[in-house]
């Protein structure tokens, strides 16, 4: 159950490969976290799921059933979607973002309205904000909204496309907390797809480090990639010869004192 | 002013013939004008050839063309409605293009998002691409709207009345008065038009007017 990737592949009709070969499970209330430089096919994958992108080899199949098989709209709206910066349609207020997809399925619009401010307040934004338009909020707040507008329609899947990619570090760190919470309550199935490797490792239960062409450099949990980085090229991305990465323990008046790599302080060993 | 207050009837019946030949005009181009630029929005390649005859279209002198609309729809040369159609011709000519603009100004993350959460085409089209597109259509609105205007004057030439009657008759009968009143009226109407459009985009617009965040994150 959950998303399953069977041997997926896409070449555009102009003959860029961007993705061959992929198979992967995520099981229903996981996060899976794709996570590569640009051109290495994550976003292309995560779109498969909603049929964005048609697989040109391969199928995606959610609960069992491949994705072909179900009508593209009503599956969109099945599936909670956080855009990058700037996906709020500008032309709507707040509140009617977030209640789009209740509207588009026939909820009326009271009901959903209603709903909407109550999943504001949920994402940690003031109801009375509301009644602006997205861009009279900052960046962090109108991805709160995209966030609050994805889990409208209560989907089982989420998919989040860079989601926090555009906010200052601070702030993401904040919203990273935020979905955290909201997934410790909700447990969705989430693809979520970054370049940022630290927010992969903070949110995803199970990592996909992909290059170029949509090649697998490596799968597995954040603590057995960190563990064991299967190449070079992942050594590199996550940067394991990092010296907030490379920690040893020294000892302070009997306590161990963990450091990084220049000898800095981070914490205390428990 | 004494002519004025003499033919005033005159001047205002001349003044809605103006109305209703110019109106429908306009609209009749923006409805063509959308359906063309969507087209050539949506399918470049054959959205070159519709903008080129477009504007191809729009060179064609006006009373050649005056004369070919009745022959070819077998409409009489003096009915309004060859007027309307020609204007509505160079109307179309004038905005197709800026209505392929307006679709391309639509920020292309905005309707990604939208398509991802569920849109059906038609969904789109009206409640995504069509209002955020407005601004920009808009602005080639005013232009045909006031080009329009003035262009009904023309009509005065093969015999279909509008305030261009006060310019024909005033300088056969050497009124100065008659020629001022036909001017200005057609420019306070041009004006005053233009005044409705740009008061209308306010009101279907509503999110331009907000004010935006203050640069803190």
């Amino acid at each position: 159950m959950g998303i399953e990737f069977r041997d997926v592949g896409k070449t555009y009709p102009d003959g860029t490969v961007a993705v061959t070969g992929f198979s992967c499970t995520v099981p229903s209330h996981r996060t899976l976290a794709l996570v590569g430089t640009s051109g290495s096919g994550k976003t292309t994958l995560m779109r498969m799921v909603n049929r964005m992108v048609e697989p040109t080899t391969g199928s995606v199949l959610i609960d069992g059933r491949d994705v072909r098989e179900l009508d593209k709209v009503a599956l969109r709206r099945s599936i909670g979607y956080v855009p990058q910066a700037g996906g709020l349609l500008p032309h709507r207020r707040v509140v009617d973002n977030v209640a789009t997809v209740p509207v588009l399925t026939g909820t009326p619009r009271r009901a959903a309205r209603d709903a909407a401010l109550a999943l504001l307040e949920r994402v940690g934004i003031d109801p009375a904000l509301g009644r602006r338009y997205p861009a009279q909020l900052s960046g962090g707040q109108q991805q709160r909204v995209a966030v609050a507008r994805a889990l409208a329609a209560e989907p089982n899947i989420l998919l989040m496309d860079e989601p926090f990619g555009a906010v200052d570090p601070i702030v993401r760190r904040g919203l990273q907390d935020q979905l955290l919470q909201l997934q410790a309550e909700l447990g969705k199935t989430i693809v979520l797809v970054t370049h940022d490797i630290d927010e992969a490792f903070r949110l995803g239960d199970e990592v996909v480090i992909l290059r170029t062409g949509g090649i697998v450099a490596q799968t597995g949990t954040p603590k057995e990639i960190v563990a064991a980085p299967a190449d070079e090229f992942v050594r590199d991305f996550i940067g394991a010869d990092r010296a907030e990465r490379a920690l040893r323990t020294v000892d302070v008046d009997g306590r161990s004192v963990v450091v990084d790599g220049d000898g800095r302080p981070v914490g205390v060993l428990e | 002013m004494s002519w004025l207050d003499a033919n005033r009837d005159y001047v205002l019946d001349m003044l809605l013939q103006h109305v209703r030949l110019s109106v429908p005009a306009i609209v009749i181009s923006v409805l063509v004008a959308v359906v063309l630029g969507r087209v050539a929005w949506r399918w470049p390649r054959a959205g070159t050839v519709v903008l080129g005859s477009a504007s191809l279209l729009y060179s064609v002198p006006a009373l050649p063309l005056l004369i070919v609309i009745p022959v070819l729809l077998g409409i009489p040369l003096r009915s309004g409605l060859t007027l309307v159609v020609a204007l509505a011709v160079y109307g179309t000519a004038l905005l197709a293009g800026t209505a392929a603009d307006a679709f391309g100004s639509v920020d292309a993350r905005v309707r990604e998002a939208a398509e991802a959460m569920g849109y059906s085409r038609a969904g789109l089209l009206w409640k995504v691409d069509l209002p955020l597109a407005v601004p920009v259509l808009l602005s080639g609105i005013r232009v045909v709207t006031v080009s329009t205007v003035s262009l009904v004057t023309i009509g005065a030439l093969v015999g279909i009345p509008s305030l261009g009657n006060l310019l024909t008759d005033g300088f056969q009968r050497d009124i100065r008065a008659e020629i001022v009143t036909g001017v200005l009226g057609t420019m306070l109407l041009a004006v005053t038009l233009d005044a409705l459009l740009v008061a209308l985009g306010r009101v279907v617009t509503p999110w331009r007017a907000a004010t935006p965040a203050g640069g803190a994150s």
